[in-house]
């Protein structure tokens, strides 16, 4: 807000100004939700085959109803594209929005910088889940998103019920809790690594997260999930805000303390789990993404909760796209992907801003 | 006319009982002291009066309703809170700490609308906080906080304000300027301003009447004239004073004496 603005008005009824970066914020969601159009439609023609945009363009505008245009591709490109590249996509979306805005959410509600969803067990109650599904009989293994999102939010329904006291819920025996449980998990999952054998390889791949797998019917189940817990987390933007205060003032405030939390943690659980269960886990997304629109365009939730929404969909679209492009035809884990070009990125933000961003 | 009113309450911790059969009133346009040693239970009567705690025994009364049966959001819209020593996040600056104040007003759907707005800049021009609207949290002083904070209660819109201790860490300038501030706020928009202080002579200055805490219970109540005296000090805190009338206004001011040379 200009300081001019608020100042110079004569009259006790002051004309209020809208705070100045309300408005570069505002242009930057807008900017963002081109860019995401953008790089959806940039990184369908990259890959095994390349797709000049002519074509591409084309083959996009065909899909419309009532459009007609005489065929210019292969049917093999077509298979390409649409079965195969845009679920990948739009499932890589999905994900890095999903995780980010839980990322985002942890760190609100834990006023802690680091918070992720490791914080509350639910990361290895995933990994537990997936790799029980690996050990299963080979027909079975359809059943390891099942099995992945199960673990993960039976560990923080778990998590949540321990340190429960009385009504209220406590963060910090929230976060030992899930601390404890999480190291449980994980002790159980790495016994099973050692005995499962053959499904090693494929463990530790899923454990280091992949969209090589992606089809249409797991977007289609992954998107309900995900777009409803994102607008749930959304709608409590302001209430989050004031949670940066204490949770004592948040009360005096009005905020019902207690609630938002549960509802909160529940949402930012449920997105978490149905963006690992179909491409197992993927570190870093859920840390970096917020803190770089913090340092960015500060740390206000109803501007920082879009934001990072979007610029996660980008940036696993982007992890996604090197991983599958970078050795081709080898796949590099994306989780390899988002360590190794997101540290650094982060790191040099980190440099250039030396101030308070949480 | 609007009045807070707390019946016999009784105030504690899970089977601990800090406070018992506290009653007092407190009308709009008056600004209220409560005084009392560390310990006493000031604060505690604070976090009774916000719902933060419930009374064991007794009701706390808003006009003539029992604040048990106000949702936090009405409450809030009601009574403000200037908190001693307040969490503040470092990177929001001074102006969205202020909007703050106006959640209770908004619901999940709504957003800050020009009204609101005008509201927030009112609250910050009457606290002296709008120069520093832009700076984030974490690069203001402490007088700049206990100001911001009395702005973000300003822009509740509340009936009531409850200060705790908001003259712990202040220089004597800045004490004096907040007290200033809350009588003006007091006497200008007919608020009731409750205030728990240390100071026996800030007490005595600014407040109309002083609720005097000792033993978990009321030990007396009234004007300034009447509560502050050597014996009622020496019975409440322990220490030896001499209390003598303000050579300016008479109001009873409180000396201290050490005692080395004896």
């Amino acid at each position: 807000m200009a300081v001019e603005s608020l100042k110079g008005s004569d009259t006790p009824k002051t004309i209020a100004i809208y705070p100045v970066q309300w408005r570069s914020r505002i242009y930057a969601i807008a900017g963002m939700d081109i860019l995401l159009g953008i790089t959806i439609v940039v990184t369908l023609g990259i890959g095994s085959i390349d797709v000049p945009f002519g074509t591409l363009f084309q083959l996009l505008l065909a899909k419309l109803p009532l459009v007609h245009i005489q065929p210019t591709w292969t049917n093999n490109t077509e298979i390409i594209i649409f079965d195969i590249r845009l679920p990948r996509i739009l499932l890589a979306g999905l994900a890095g929005a999903a995780l980010a805005v839980a990322g985002t959410t942890y760190q609100g509600l834990f006023r802690n910088p680091l918070a992720d969803p490791y914080f509350l067990g639910v990361t290895q109650g995933a990994a537990l889940g997936a790799v029980i599904g690996f050990m299963l009989p080979a027909w079975q293994m359809g059943s390891i998103p099942l099995l992945a999102f199960v673990g993960a939010v039976s560990a923080a329904a778990m998590v949540y019920a321990i340190a429960k006291v009385g009504r209220t819920l406590p963060m910090t025996t929230l976060i030992l809790a899930g601390v404890a449980i999480g190291a449980f998990l994980a002790a159980i999952t790495s016994y099973l690594m050692i005995v499962s054998g053959d499904s090693l390889h494929g463990i530790i791949s899923w454990l280091l997260g992949s969209f090589s797998l992606t089809n249409w019917w797991q977007v289609a189940i992954a998107t309900p999930y995900i777009l409803v817990g994102i607008v749930i987390i959304w709608l409590y933007a302001r209430p989050l805000n004031v949670m940066q205060l204490d949770e004592e003032q948040a009360q005096q405030l009005g905020i019902n303390v207690e609630q938002v939390k549960l509802i909160l943690l529940g949402a930012a659980t449920l997105i978490t789990a149905a963006a690992v269960c179909f491409c197992g886990i993927i570190g870093f997304v859920g840390i970096i993404i917020p803190h770089t629109i913090r340092l960015i365009w500060g740390p206000d939730h109803r501007f920082l909760l879009p934001l990072a929404t979007l610029a996660g969909a980008i940036f696993l679209i982007l992890a996604d796209t090197a991983a599958r492009t970078m050795l081709a035809p080898t796949e590099v884990p994306i989780g390899v992907i988002t360590a190794f070009l997101g540290a650094p990125f982060f790191l040099y933000l980190l440099r250039q801003k030396k101030r308070a961003i949480f | 006319m609007f009045n807070l009113r707390l019946d016999n309450v009784s105030l504690g911790y899970g089977k601990q009982t800090v406070l018992r059969n506290v009653s007092f009133e407190a009308k709009p346009g008056e600004m209220l002291g409560i005084i009392g040693p560390n310990g006493s239970g000031k604060s505690t009567l604070i976090r009774g009066i916000t719902r933060l705690i419930q009374p064991g025994n007794g009701k706390i009364f808003l006009n003539s309703s029992d604040i048990s049966d106000i949702n936090r959001q009405k409450l809030a819209k009601l009574v403000a809170v200037v908190p001693q020593n307040p969490t503040l996040p470092e990177a929001f600056t001074a102006f969205e700490v202020v909007l703050m104040g106006r959640t209770p007003h908004l619901g999940l759907l709504s957003y800050e609308g020009k009204k609101d707005l005008a509201i927030v800049k009112r609250a910050m021009e009457s606290t002296q906080t709008l120069a520093f609207a832009e700076r984030r949290v974490g690069e203001l002083s402490g007088g700049e906080r206990q100001r911001l904070t009395i702005a973000r209660a300003l822009a509740q819109e509340p009936k009531i304000i409850l200060m705790d201790e908001p003259t712990a860490n202040l220089d004597i300038n800045y004490q004096i300027e907040t007290l200033n501030l809350a009588r003006q706020l007091c006497r200008k928009q007919k608020l009731i301003v409750v205030v728990t202080l240390h100071d026996l002579n800030l007490a005595s200055q600014y407040c109309d009447r002083l609720v005097v805490l000792s033993q978990e219970t009321v030990y007396c109540q009234g004007i300034p004239q009447a509560v502050i005296n050597a014996q009622t000090i020496k019975n409440v805190y322990g220490a030896e004073v001499y209390v003598y009338p303000h050579p300016v206004n008479k109001l009873p001011a409180t000396l201290i004496v050490s005692n080395k040379d004896k």
